[in-house]
This record gives C-alpha cells, sequence and structure tokens, in this order.
C-alpha cells in the first residue's frame, strides 16, 4: 500500500524532486500524465509544484481540467490521500477540492526562500507523522501564493482546525521571515474535514536531504505511506 | 449566427489587487495624482456561434462560471454584439 503517483502537467518542474522524495521514504512512486485517465492503482496521489500551462489565465485553472483530474477526484472522494504542492495546491483550489484561492504575493515579486511554518494539524494523511506544533524550515518558490477566501470559509477553516501549515514570525533562532506573500491568517496549508486531502504552498520535497540543507519534508511523504501502512496492518490484525 | 463576446474579469472588490496598487504608485509617480483606485483585471473575447443573443449570453456566463472567472475572488461582466 505505498503506490504514489505523481501527476505531470505541462509545465510541472517539481515532478522529479517528489518522485525522489516519495522514494526516500519507501515509496513505490511513479509518474502520472496528465493526459491518462487512471492513476495505475496508486494508493497515495501528489499534484507536484511547477507552472501547469504557463499559469495562464489563473495559476492551476487549466490544470484542473486535464482527463487525469476525473481520477484524481474520484481517489479524493474515495477517502484517498492527495497532496497538492505550490502549484498543485494551485490546482486543488481551482477544482474546488480544497476552498479558497492563492492569489498575486502581496509584495508582487517572485519569492524564493526558506520560510519557517508550524504544523498546526497533524491528523492528516500527510501530516500524521509530525509532532503537533512542530516548527519546520521549508522552501517555498511562488509568484501566486496569498491565500484567501471568504470569511464564512476562514471562520470554518479555523474553528475545525483545517490549517495545515502557518507561517510564523523569525525568532532570534530563525533568520527566516514571516509569511513571505500576505496570504489570510499567516496560512501556508489547508486540509479537507476529513484530512485526506491537504494543500501546501512550501515546498517540502526541496527538504528531505542534509545536503541541502533542510530536512524537515520528509514527513509529508512518511506520513501517507506509514499511515498506510498502519491501516493495513490494522485491518490484518481485525 | 456568430456573436461576439467581451468578458471583463475584475479582482473581487474588497481583495488586495497589489497590481492595481503597484500601478497606481506608477501612474502618481508620473506626476498623474488625479488617478487613485487603480485596479487590474483581465479582459476575454470570443466568438460565439448560437441562435440568438440571449443564447450566446447564456453560453458565455457559463464559460465565465466554468472557466473564466474565479467564483472566489473575481467577477465579471458581459458584453455581446453580434458579428
Amino acid at each position: 500500500m505505498n503506490r504514489v503517483a505523481i501527476v505531470r502537467f505541462p509545465g510541472s518542474n517539481c515532478d522529479f524532486d517528489t518522485l525522489r522524495a516519495a522514494q526516500s521514504q519507501g515509496g513505490d512512486a511513479f509518474f502520472v500524465w496528465h493526459r491518462d485517465t487512471d492513476l495505475k492503482g496508486a494508493d497515495i496521489v501528489i499534484l507536484p509544484g511547477g507552472f501547469s500551462y504557463g499559469d495562464y489565465l489563473r495559476t492551476g485553472a487549466i490544470a484542473r481540467f486535464s482527463p487525469i483530474m476525473q481520477a484524481v477526484e474520484r481517489h479524493a472522494a474515495a477517502g484517498g490521500p492527495l497532496l497538492g504542492i505550490c502549484n498543485g495546491f494551485q490546482i486543488l483550489c481551482e477544482a474546488q477540492l480544497l476552498p479558497g484561492a492563492l492569489l498575486r504575493n502581496a509584495g508582487l515579486t517572485f519569492v524564493s526562500k526558506p520560510v519557517d511554518v508550524t504544523v498546526e494539524q497533524t491528523d492528516t494523511a500527510f501530516t500524521c507523522d509530525y509532532a503537533p506544533g512542530a516548527r519546520l524550515g521549508l522552501p517555498v518558490a511562488h509568484g501566486e501564493g496569498r491565500y484567501v477566501a471568504s470569511p464564512d470559509t476562514l471562520r470554518m477553516l479555523e474553528a475545525e482546525g483545517l490549517v495545515v501549515l502557518r507561517y510564523v514570525a523569525a525568532t532570534e533562532r530563525s533568520p527566516f521571515q514571516p509569511n513571505p506573500n500576505g496570504s489570510t491568517n499567516h496560512i501556508a496549508g489547508i486540509c479537507n474535514a476529513a484530512g485526506n486531502i491537504v494543500g501546501i504552498m512550501p515546498h517540502p520535497e526541496r527538504a528531505i536531504d542534509r545536503l541541502l540543507g533542510l530536512t524537515g519534508g520528509a514527513g509529508f511523504f512518511s506520513s501517507p505511506i506509514s499511515s498506510h501502512q498502519n491501516a493495513a496492518s490494522s485491518r490484518i490484525q481485525a | 449566427m456568430t456573436f461576439r463576446v467581451h468578458v471583463r474579469v475584475m479582482p473581487r472588490t474588497g481583495l488586495l489587487d497589489p497590481q492595481g496598487q503597484a500601478v497606481e504608485h506608477a501612474l502618481s509617480a508620473l506626476g498623474f495624482a488625479e488617478a487613485g483606485a487603480v485596479r487590474v483585471g483581465r479582459a476575454i473575447e470570443l466568438d460565439v456561434d448560437a441562435g440568438s443573443r440571449d443564447e450566446a449570453e447564456a453560453r458565455a456566463r457559463l464559460m465565465c462560471d466554468k472557466l473564466l472567472a474565479n467564483p472566489v475572488t473575481e467577477d465579471y461582466l458581459l458584453a455581446v454584439e453580434e458579428d
């Protein structure tokens, strides 16, 4: 139960990093092309970062109608783990699999740097290996990461604990600046009520190897694999 | 009949529009102190084959709701003219 499909759209550019990150945590990871119509038996689906369809019209707006997205929506509706990273998060919002939208950074510039985030919700398919409140350094790299949603949606997200990652103010300990894009409530990632769909702007796949500096991202890839294994073993015990 | 549909998509009022702000600052720097409340949106034009103007507008509205505008963050205006 560790087959990880990484969906490639024209313009995806974090696909190989994401593949490698999933493999590093024991995932049997493989690519699925956006024109494909089935997920090749995937247990876990990840929409990687990049610039699908050149970000034309709006980020993620065209990719969300790719043929593969019907299979992705079925996978998620059946409770399957689905992670969107950066452009993948934008696609999930456009597909209305997650509420809200991601708009042009408040500072108008593309921001590529490490930031500090806290893991606020660990009861999700992709964060269950983290300790609640864990503080991570993760890279962001986006021009359109300012999360917005209607006041009702924001109240719901906060009341039901659906904010997964939040940018935190830099401390003396950290050289990183907080909120890089002006997102509402410093939101960096959210999930659906069931916790199987998660969307995040930071790039955990770029933070899995000591060689590259940060290692805090590995949990996003180990979590669904280990929780699948736990679910499988508990079923066997039952 | 073919109709030319003009779609104007604008960021929803009340949402921060950093592009509009940047353009406003640039106008101000150029001496256009009278310019204010600048907002930047998007214009889309397309031909629509339909039996009537109403049908063309209904189809265009569907296109806007489904793809051309984001219902969470944007509002749109339609204008339909006969080609």
